[in-house]
């Protein structure tokens, strides 16, 4: 696993049914772009979070691919509509074949 | 004739832009939680130089400003995370961490960043948190010291600033601190490079006017360590001392010289009165 890679997501923890909500994310990750070199020459591989997807009970609510240009820290802000009680689950895809997890139960009220 | 009208219009269409300079009047409050005083009464000691101190918060774009206000969007707040695992990591030869002395920072570090740097009476000089933090790690904890400009040290004193966010500043300059305040005067007001430069021709004389593109601020460090959008990454008070003195064309103290020791605590002593807000959002 790629060093301090550590997923976090705000999101309130309840709606009105059929609620607009503003969802965070933000993953700490260092984005390698595999076009830098080291100080001898060599070519830093690529190490990125190539995709991200978040989930409400189930139903995509996203899917971004990413590609090297994407900076240090990816982070976005996006909204979803919420018609029930359930949970948000929000997903990294490492390059290394990591994959990170984070959930967020949302309640009616 | 023609090329010469064209310019005065250029310079007319111009001047308001250049005008549009100063600090604004919006409010600073974290988290909707956390208020804070980005605007008040200078301390006696600045009598006849400033009457009012402003954070450079008031100096910076909307945008800039609106990342500071929330902890999630402070990109910052990601350097504290990672620095509470340090702290809770034991390093070097007596296997000690941080946690193993101070407990938990919000216990053991509230209110340290409104009164660094300060005088220590056992080393019999002046330290800065930074040199306080590798005091620390190779005195007690057997560990190698940090380098000033890493990211690690700038991350430890981004989280136990953030454990007084909001308590005013409050170095004290009198007592056996009082000699290294001078120093730190005498720099502040010293003309360096080929530039000729002084601390106070831009960020006394001139705050709220345009260097070029940048919008000077009074250079208050009450918001350091700051994260730089621009360097993405964190940086501390002294780390924008030497990108200040070099863009001067001048040689710079390295950090943790004698002489940025005593120019922190004398800038930081500027301050007195405004609210610490490190880790703080700056362009």
């Amino acid at each position: 696993m790629a060093s301090g890679v550590k997923p976090r997501v705000k999101a309130p923890k309840s709606a009105a049914a059929g609620e607009t909500v503003t969802l965070k994310t933000l993953i700490s990750h260092n984005m390698e772009s595999g076009q830098r070199k080291d100080g001898n020459g060599n070519v830093i591989p690529r190490s990125i979070i190539n995709r991200f997807t978040c989930e409400f009970n189930g139903k995509s609510v996203i899917d971004v691919t990413m590609h090297p240009a994407i900076s240090t820290n990816p982070y976005f802000e996006f909204e979803a509509t919420v018609p029930e009680a359930g949970e948000f689950k929000f997903t990294w895809y490492d390059d290394d074949g990591d994959v990170y997890e984070d959930v967020k139960p949302v309640s009616i009220g | 004739m023609k090329l010469k009208a064209l310019t005065a219009i250029v310079a007319l269409m111009a001047a308001p832009a250049v005008m549009a300079g100063g600090a604004d009047d919006d409010t600073l409050v974290i988290n909707g939680e956390i208020e804070m005083v980005t605007k008040t009464a200078a301390a006696p000691h600045l009598d006849g130089a400033l009457d009012e101190v402003i954070s450079g918060w008031h100096f910076r774009e909307d945008d800039t400003q609106v990342m500071q206000m929330d902890d999630f969007d402070n990109p910052g707040m990601i350097a504290v995370d990672f620095a509470t695992d340090a702290w809770n990591t034991a390093e070097g030869t007596e296997g000690k961490s941080c946690a193993d002395c101070h407990g938990t920072p919000e216990d053991s570090m509230t209110g340290v960043k409104a009164v660094y740097p300060k005088w220590n009476d056992e080393a019999g000089e002046v330290r800065t948190i930074g040199t306080q933090i590798n005091a620390c790690r190779t005195e007690r904890m057997g560990a190698e010291p940090l380098k000033l400009n890493s990211g690690e040290i700038a991350a430890m004193e981004a989280l136990i600033s953030v454990q007084s966010r909001g308590m005013p500043v409050n170095v004290a300059i009198d007592g056996p601190a009082a000699e290294t305040w001078e120093k730190g005067k005498e720099i502040y007001y010293t003309r360096f490079g080929q530039l000729e430069l002084s601390c106070a021709n831009c960020h006394e004389q001139n705050y709220g006017n345009y260097i070029r593109a940048d919008h000077l601020s009074q250079g208050q460090i009450n918001a350091f360590p700051a994260y730089r959008l621009k360097d993405a990454g964190l940086v501390t008070a002294q780390n924008r001392f030497r990108g200040c003195v070099r863009d001067t064309r001048a040689e710079t103290f390295d950090l943790g010289s004698p002489e940025f020791i005593a120019l922190e605590l004398y800038v930081a002593s500027r301050g007195n009165g405004l609210s610490v807000e490190g880790p703080s959002v700056r362009n």
